[in-house]
């Protein structure tokens, strides 16, 4: 009954071949930090050492007391509920640290620390982006990835231990990352600010997460790949693609933190936005979509409203995706006819994106009453729609005219909340809500109320935070561009600075709001985890109808 | 048509290198020509490499992400253009290893800040913004005039420069800490040759009003007043057919 | 794989696919969907007709319109011009005198005074030009470098210890730092400044101290410490100081000798902007 790469009665060669790897991990560690003369270095590799011969103290000990022999016969879910845990953990301090840099840019004389550099604005902006986007958001695709490839291929997932290490190493990832713009390591481009070593960590990790997904898809007792299942891969092929050419960089040296891009200027803009750009179309919308597709059918017991419409949309999306990073750089040093490249494309992409919005909706038919009484149902199609507002908005800000006025402004930053906010952290939340009770064998979650506050305070917050921005992003960019009677600016730059300081305070009050909605959120999906479990055997985890032994 | 496409869904490598071809694409079309395009970057007079200074200083924005509220790219519209200077152009950033341009104007453009205040204003604004500008919203960074700059890996920062592309001599490279520590001592005999290596516009001051170190905020204002200066508009044609586009 | 079948709600048939309890309707591409999809693609199309598009190995295509943002900008400055000319031209030619008594010409100034003021002194002599420690009030009638229109005009374009040739360079000395007087003397003289202001001092110090003014500071700021504008020396006897009132102020000037500076702004603005400031700084400021 064991696993075909367990040997009978041994240690479990995905364990053994892990402990190697962290045994020479700690190794490396060690030999770099105490050569290195890069005080910051030094302390990464502090950071590397610890959690490798932690996780070498762990897999010794489970090996030796005869854990991590997977039962083939059932669901790998434990990574799953971990990867849940960490989406909330980091959602919360990510939008935290959101709270905090809105509160700054409203409030400097107070939220500025002088004693304390490393909590200045630019250190804490990545750490907010990266800490939602890929900390938040990542584990959610991680953990959520994980679910439904299992259940849609009949498979339990592939590679034993290696999801776990999926997960672990990207936390890894994400505390090194975090550690490093407190400390001042980056990069310096939006979005891809790890430095190359942990660029290089980032690399390992994606591959064994490629891998495991592509491993389940491989034993899976479904003829037919699940439409979630494409969106996952095309979002995990990509994202590998885009991470490893816009990051390439030289090291000033292999003990020091800091490194080159290889590319410079107008080439080094465009793989940065060309990046930057399909972070936002196979990180935050192909990925997403991934989730979208499963939880939404599911969660409303309709079939998805259009497989042809899948089809369809699914490749135009990725195709014209790819080409629509020029819109980031508008009426710049970019030759124009790469911007004209980057409008049209962005305008063919409005359809196709909708695409994702209609089959997501439209798979409602027959359950809109759905809406009144199951308040996450309403999360997943509210989060639809503010998908379907970024989305139109997004190829409208991509026309050079328009784009000309909101670049460089809040408007940006509104958009990218409706998308975030709206679509992104709805999305996830979803998501979550239903894999708690799924995860943990409960009938139900703790308290509908709660998700109910949750759901109006968070929806309140996001119109805030994003009326907010319009408001103040359009009245920036009319304020800049403004001509006296006579033919002059009538506006000093400081002038737009103080006149945006209400609309500051409004999107913190907004994003407060948000944040409190995920702390409600918190509570009830700890308080249901704490709930007796029902134990019904029939319950998700167990693998119905699988082959024993492939 | 649609029963072809079950064959994509039935074998997940087919299905993969689908996606990769797809995906592929439209990067390949558009960055690629950037490459042997020879118009993408003007032909212009002036430019030159970072001096080691500026190096350092250009790294201390960065680590302090000041790129994420300042824009260094003048766009060319008639109020940024009258607001900020003559429109950025390509050659500008040519040897920026990472790009600094920016998506985010919290604060005012920079690229052309360069010589626009004095040494003295640059460090009161930034050791506290609010004490010349009393509506701004910039953290303060008292700490870089604290801190010495580290410069111990310069000359190794200048060669890794070198091998991205970036065309510092050999003499320049051997010589990086000597002319950063020339840089920031308006006394330093080292100043003559600095100048000969970079040119006679490059600027040897002492940025931060303290003789007694070099500092983060040293080498941080030397970026800043060396922002925008390098090109001879004089001599550049902005209306030859291959610089309009 | 399930059979094909009909869903009851819709009536439309499933793919006959089945993942974890989740079916496929076999509905068609929406219409409206696909129209509005191609619609776009053929704005597209027109676009690449019209404007600089697609790359070749050797150029890329121009477009039937020849669009360029860089030339575009040079017209639209050149529409500005054209709307600032007459006026212009006036200010261009007219002494300063002349513009501040043609109210018309003057009015005009001050407007672009105004706009340039704003994002290019303000940052130093603050948003309603009062200044702060270390950037002289323009409001008020005391200037260090004379409150004529000529010699604001001058002071604007040269700048203050700048890097223009012709600079205003005079520089007091750091007496202190530089050690050209004792430690003491310098506490005397902080109290003979304190005196010169009209303010009680320390009588004894300020009998010392002046022999030491006379030989050391009078050149510049004169036998009575009432400054020298050719200097940029400020008068010492009245309530305006750049660096500070208090004593830890005054003594902190003897001891560095600051000398701030003040950019040449000529390579920044042609000549009748220069103009048009000096007649905005003269006019918003009280006096002369
Ligand atoms: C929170 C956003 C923010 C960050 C981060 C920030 N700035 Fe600023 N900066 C501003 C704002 C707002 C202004 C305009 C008000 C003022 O002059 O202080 C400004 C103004 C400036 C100016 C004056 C520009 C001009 O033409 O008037 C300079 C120079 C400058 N910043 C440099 C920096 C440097 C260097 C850093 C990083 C070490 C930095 N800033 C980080 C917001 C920021
Ligand atoms: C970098 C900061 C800075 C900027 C920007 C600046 N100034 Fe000044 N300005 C100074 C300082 C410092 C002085 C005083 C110099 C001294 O100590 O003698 C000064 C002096 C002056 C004086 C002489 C005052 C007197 O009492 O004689 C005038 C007039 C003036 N500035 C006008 C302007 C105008 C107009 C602008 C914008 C075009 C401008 N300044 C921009 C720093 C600045
Ligand atoms: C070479 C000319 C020169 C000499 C000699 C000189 N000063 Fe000055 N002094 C100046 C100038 C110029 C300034 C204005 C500083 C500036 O513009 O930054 C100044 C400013 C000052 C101030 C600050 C005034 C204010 O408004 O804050 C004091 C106090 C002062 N001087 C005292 C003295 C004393 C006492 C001596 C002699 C020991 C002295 N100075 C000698 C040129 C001189
Ligand atoms: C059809 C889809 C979309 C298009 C065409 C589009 C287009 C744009 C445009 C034109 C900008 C402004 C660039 C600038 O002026 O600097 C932008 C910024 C941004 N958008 Fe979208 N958008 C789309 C959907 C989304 C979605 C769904 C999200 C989800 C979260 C999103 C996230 C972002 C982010 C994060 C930025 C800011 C990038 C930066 O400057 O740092 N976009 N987008
Ligand atoms: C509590 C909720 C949140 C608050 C208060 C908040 C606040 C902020 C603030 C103040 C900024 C800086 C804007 C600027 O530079 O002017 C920002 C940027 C950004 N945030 Fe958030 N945020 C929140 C949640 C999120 C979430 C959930 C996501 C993504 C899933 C997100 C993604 C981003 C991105 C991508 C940017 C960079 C935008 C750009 O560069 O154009 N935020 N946020
Ligand atoms: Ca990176
Ligand atoms: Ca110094
Ligand atoms: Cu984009």
């Amino acid at each position: 009954m064991q696993q075909s790469l367990v040997k009978e009665g041994g240690a479990p060669l995905d364990a053994v071949i892990l402990l190697a790897f962290t045994c020479l991990g700690a190794l490396g560690a060690l030999l770099a930090t105490a050569f290195s003369a890069d005080p910051l270095f030094r302390f990464h590799g502090y950071v590397f050492l610890i959690a490798f011969i932690v996780a070498a103290g762990v897999l010794t000990v489970g090996i030796s007391s005869g854990r991590f022999r997977g039962d083939p016969k059932s669901y790998e879910d434990g990574v799953i509920r971990a990867g849940v845990i960490a989406t909330m953990f980091w959602g919360v301090v990510g939008m935290l640290v959101g709270v905090v840099i809105a509160a700054q840019l409203s409030f400097p004389r107070i939220f500025y620390f002088p004693e304390f550099g490393w909590l200045n604005f630019g250190r804490l902006r990545p750490l907010h982006t990266s800490g939602v986007i890929f900390a938040f958001g990542g584990n959610a695709l991680i953990a959520t990835s994980f679910y439904v490839v299992q259940r849609t291929c009949r498979a339990r997932l592939a590679g034993g231990l290696a999801g776990w290490f999926v997960f672990w190493g990207y936390q890894l990832f994400i505390v090194l990352a975090a550690t490093g713009y407190l400390l001042g390591v980056t990069q310096g481009q939006e979005y891809a600010e790890p430095e190359w070593y942990i660029d290089l960590w980032l690399t390992v990790v994606w591959v064994a997460y490629l891998l495991v997904f592509l491993g389940t898809i491989w034993k899976r007792k479904e003829p037919h790949i699940y439409v979630a299942n494409w969106f996952y891969l095309a979002f995990i092929v990509t994202i590998a693609m885009l991470h490893i050419v816009n990051n390439l960089a030289l090291p000033v040296g292999l003990l020091n933190h800091r490194s080159y891009s290889l590319f410079a200027g107008v080439q080094n803009a465009l793989t940065q936005w060309w990046y930057g750009h399909n972070a936002v179309g196979f990180f935050l919308t192909a990925g997403f979509l991934a989730i979208m597709y499963y939880f939404v059918p599911k969660r409303a017991e309709r079939p998805v409203y259009s497989y042809r419409l899948s089809i369809v949309h699914f490749w135009a999306l990725i195709f014209i995706y790819i080409w629509a990073g020029p819109h980031h750089l508008h009426y710049t040093a970019l030759p124009m006819w790469t911007q004209t490249l980057g409008a049209t494309f962005s305008i063919m992409l409005w359809m196709p994106s909708w695409g994702g919005m209609i089959n997501g909706l439209m798979t409602l038919s027959g359950a809109w009453d759905k809406l009144r009484t199951d308040p996450v149902m309403r999360m997943l199609v509210v989060s639809i729609a503010f998908y379907g507002m970024s989305t139109f908005e997004g190829p409208m800000m991509s026309i050079r005219e328009v784009n000309a006025l909101s670049h460089y402004t809040d408007w940006t930053i509104g958009h990218v909340h409706s998308g975030a906010l709206g679509w992104v952290g709805f999305v996830t939340f979803g998501a979550m809500y239903c894999l708690v009770p799924w995860l943990w064998k409960k009938d139900r979650l703790y308290s509908d109320r709660l998700v109910e506050w949750h759901f109006w305070i968070a929806t309140t917050g996001i119109l805030l935070y994003i009326t907010a921005m319009w408001v103040s992003g359009i009245m920036e960019g009319l304020m800049w561009r403004e001509y006296t009677p006579q033919g002059f600016l009538a506006n000093s730059f400081v002038e737009t600075v103080s006149a945006k300081h209400v609309e500051n305070i409004v999107r913190t009050i907004g994003g407060l709001m948000y944040l409190t909605g995920a702390l409600i959120m918190s509570y009830n999906l700890w308080r249901t985890i704490r709930m007796p479990s029902t134990s019904k055997e029939d319950s998700a985890a167990a693998l119905p109808a699988m082959a024993v032994a492939s | 048509m649609w029963k072809h496409h079950a064959k994509l869904e039935r074998h997940s490598l087919l299905l993969i290198i689908g996606i990769l071809i797809v995906v592929a694409i439209g990067g390949l079309v558009e960055i690629t020509p950037l490459f042997y395009l020879e118009s993408t970057i003007e032909k212009v007079d002036g430019m030159r490499p970072y001096t080691p200074l500026e190096l350092a200083g250009r790294d201390i924005y960065i680590r302090e992400g000041c790129y994420l509220c300042h824009s260094q790219m003048i766009r060319p519209l008639r109020d940024e253009v009258e607001r900020y200077g003559h429109y950025s152009l390509a050659a500008e950033s040519m040897y920026d290893h990472p790009f600094q341009w920016g998506s985010k104007r919290t604060g005012p453009d920079l690229a052309r800040v360069g010589g626009k205040y004095s040494d003295a204003w640059h460090k009161d604004h930034l050791i506290n913004p609010r004490s010349v500008v009393p509506e701004s919203v910039m953290p303060p960074y008292a700490f870089l005039a604290k801190k010495d700059l580290d410069y111990s890996d310069i000359q190794a920062k200048v060669a890794t420069m070198t091998k991205v592309g970036v065309p510092y001599t050999q003499s320049e490279i051997n010589n990086a800490k000597a002319d950063l520590e020339a840089q920031a001592d308006p006394f330093d005999a080292g100043g003559t040759a600095l100048k000969k290596r970079y040119g006679d516009k490059v600027a040897q001051r002492d940025f931060d009003g303290n003789p007694d170190k070099i500092s983060e905020m040293d080498a941080l204002i030397a970026y800043l007043q060396m922002l925008g200066t390098l090109v001879d508009f004089k001599t550049y044609k902005a209306d030859a057919p291959e610089n309009l586009r | 794989m399930s059979p094909r079948e009909t869903d009851d709600v819709s009536g439309v048939e499933t793919t006959g696919h089945e993942w974890d309890g989740i079916r496929e309707l076999d509905n068609p591409l929406p219409r409206w969907w696909l129209w509005t999809f191609y619609a776009c693609i053929v704005v597209a199309i027109v676009y690449w007709v019209l404007m600089p598009a697609w790359p070749g190995l050797h150029g890329y295509t121009h477009g039937t319109l020849k669009m360029s943002d860089r030339a575009q900008v040079v017209r639209d400055l050149d529409a500005l011009k054209t709307q600032r000319s007459a006026e212009g031209a006036q200010l261009r030619n007219a002494s300063l005198e002349q513009i501040e008594a043609d109210p018309k010409l003057q009015a005009y100034a001050l407007a672009v005074g105004q706009s340039i003021f704003g994002d290019n002194c303000a940052t130093c002599h603050g948003t309603g030009g009062t200044g702060g420690k270390g950037y002289p009030n323009l409001r008020d009638d005391v200037w260090l470098w004379g409150g004529t229109p000529e010699d604001i005009q001058h002071t604007i374009t040269v700048g203050v210890r700048s890097d223009h040739p012709d600079a205003r360079f005079s520089q007091m000395p750091a007496f202190g730092k530089d050690q050209l007087l004792p430690a003491e003397q310098i506490n005397d003289l902080t109290e003979y400044v304190v005196a010169l202001s009209h303010r009680p001092a320390n009588a004894g110090a300020v009998g010392r101290a002046a022999p030491i003014f006379q030989a050391n500071c009078a050149i510049c700021h004169g036998p009575e410490g009432k400054g020298d504008p050719t200097k940029g020396a400020p008068n010492l006897t009245d309530k305006d100081w750049l660096y500070g009132a208090d004593r830890a102020d005054i003594h902190g000037q003897i001891w560095n000798g600051r000398g701030g500076v003040m950019p040449s702004w000529q390579k920044r603005f042609d000549p009748e902007t220069i103009k048009a400031l000096a007649v905005y700084i003269h006019a918003n400021a009280a006096g002369q």
